[in-house]
């Protein structure tokens, strides 16, 4: 080959950023078309150098804007490549109407996002924002908590986001600067056995193949529009799951690391537990053990693929328990939060007798404390004692002024 | 086609040109390929056109200019002769009279209802300029 490996420890001492850029590299992307934002803008910095140094054979193209970052990675993929860049908050917003392209398009492309909150106020801070704007594009989302879970997740996105059963963009997303930014041990994968596990790009009806020509990005009206609609949404519910289980499988057998649709911790005989999504859960699993210790029967579920919902884990997760904490890190701007509705939708046909509360928290990047959290589950106690849920439903934490509840 | 559900079509937003494998394409002519029925070639797409170009090969000399400026391939020669026009997928651009180089021109606009014959029995003549 064309270019040159590296040598990694077993253990590297990688930020969420590095992480990814060193698994973009052990997948060999033939194209990386990137406009850097905080607090994303590492990964590309890290690829372009893997790349001026040898350790990459393939292109990165610099362009004007996200959207045409993603329009370059479409273009790309639809030529028949393996694509990958990275993007946050701003950046993402801009990339939305290519987003929706990529899908439709049933392009495989890989799209890191380091969350971050959206303008206004401008904030280059961590929250769940543009990861919730992304929840209707037709990507699968994976979630990453910690920058193991960031080196990890690219690999399996690769693998799921090609396969030709599947053929639709993915994204990994991981915290900005909470773990975009936080250096921490990172059990690191060779890089033939990295390769070797996502395997060669086998491209599909690609725009270089001159012996078959097609065209690609076509329009159809209200005699088509729906059907490719409904085949989209049709993959991504029922072949997507089997094919992002078989590679956890695959993943755990390679590394021993095992990861599920739905992260369950401490939640065995469970009475109360909260459901997040990125670093959260990890402080959420250290107040839980310190609640265990007392002799409080509470867990976390941690919801590691958003898109597709999974909708069968979570009831599994959850129907048993007496009360749950819903906790959205982005403003629902006139509604429950995400979180909150797709838990409710899950368990409203069901007989579970757990009371569900939502919870807002974290926007701008405000810490979610482990005393928030204790205060949390002590809320959701009451709940479970009481059978019902004691507060209004819908309560933001860690916000100064006087208190803000609704619903 | 029309009637196909969901489940009929592949995936993505794609066509296909051609029907199997396209060998050789550059050197077959258009009539002798097998065009897919997504493709344009099959469907007229000319709906639009407002005014059309009207061909006179009294005048013309196979320079071929218009078959190189042509947008839409819409000019048809064979053998490096001007054989006329495809009205299927001319769009009245007019770019084909303004490169036409002959006196007087060999192509020139009308509107979409003028009859060709009257057309070209009105072909102007030579544009003498001024002396």
């Amino acid at each position: 080959m064309a270019f040159d490996k590296l040598e990694l420890r077993d253990i590297e001492v990688w930020d969420g950023n590095f992480a990814a850029a060193q698994a973009m590299r052990q997948v060999q992307i033939d194209v990386v078309a990137a406009y850097p934002i905080t607090p994303s803008t590492p990964i590309v910095e890290g690829y372009a150098k893997f790349l001026a140094d040898g350790y990459i054979e393939g292109e990165f193209v610099m362009v004007e804007s996200e959207h045409a970052a993603m329009s370059g990675c479409i273009g790309a993929s639809a030529a028949g490549g393996r694509v990958a860049t990275a993007t946050s908050s701003q950046g993402f917003a801009l990339m939305v109407e290519t987003l929706y392209q990529a899908s439709g398009m049933r392009l495989p492309i890989v799209l890191n996002v380091v969350n971050r909150a959206l303008a206004a106020p401008l904030n280059v801070n961590g929250d769940h924002s543009d990861m919730y704007l992304g929840r209707d594009s037709g990507w699968i989302q994976f979630d990453a908590y910690n920058a193991q879970e960031a080196y990890d997740l690219n690999f399996i996105a690769f693998k799921v986001a090609e396969d030709h059963s599947v053929r639709l963009p993915a994204m990994v997303h991981q915290d900005g600067f909470l773990t975009s930014h936080t250096a921490q041990g990172v059990k690191t994968i060779t890089d033939d056995a990295a390769y070797n596990f996502v395997g060669e790009f086998k491209p599909m009806n690609d725009m270089l193949d001159l012996d078959h020509p097609v065209t690609h990005g076509v329009q159809a009206e209200e005699d088509w529009h729906f059907e490719h609609k409904a085949r989209q949404h049709r993959d991504l519910m029922l072949n997507v799951v089997p094919r992002i289980h078989e590679a956890f499988d695959a993943f755990e057998k390679l590394t021993g690391r095992k990861y599920n649709m739905v992260e369950q911790y401490n939640m065995d005989d469970a009475e109360i537990a909260v459901v997040c999504m990125g670093s959260s859960v990890e402080t959420a699993c250290e107040v839980a053990q310190e609640l265990r210790d007392q002799g409080i029967k509470v867990g976390v579920v941690g919801i590691r693929v958003i898109r597709p919902f999974p909708f069968k884990e979570v009831i599994d997760a959850l129907k048993d328990l007496k009360a749950i904490g819903a906790l959205d890190r982005s403003s629902p701007n006139g509604a429950p939060g995400m979180l909150f509705n797709e838990i409710a939708g899950a368990l409203f046909n069901t007989d579970t007798k757990a009371a569900l509360s939502g919870y807002v928290y974290g926007l701008g990047g405000r810490d979610l404390t482990k005393e928030h959290l204790r205060d949390l589950f002590k809320e959701l106690k009451v709940n479970a004692d009481a059978g019902k849920v004691t507060t209004q439903l819908q309560q933001f934490i860690g916000v100064r002024g006087p208190k803000l509840a609704f619903l | 086609m029309a009637e196909q559900g969901w489940d009929e079509f592949e995936i993505g937003a794609m066509l296909r040109s051609f029907n199997g494998e396209a060998k050789d394409v550059a050197l077959t002519l258009q009539e002798d390929r097998d065009y897919s029925s997504n493709n344009s070639f099959t469907a007229s797409v000319a709906d639009w056109r407002i005014e059309k170009p009207v061909f006179n090969k009294d005048y013309c000399i196979d320079c071929q200019f218009c078959w190189v400026y042509c947008p839409d391939i819409s000019i048809i020669s064979r053998d490096k002769k001007m054989i006329g026009i495809d009205m299927d997928h001319c769009k009245g651009c007019g770019i084909c009279v303004e490169v036409c180089p002959t006196n007087p021109k060999s192509l020139l606009m009308y509107s979409e209802q003028t009859d060709e014959e009257q057309a070209l029995a009105a072909w102007p003549s030579k544009d003498e300029g001024e002396k």
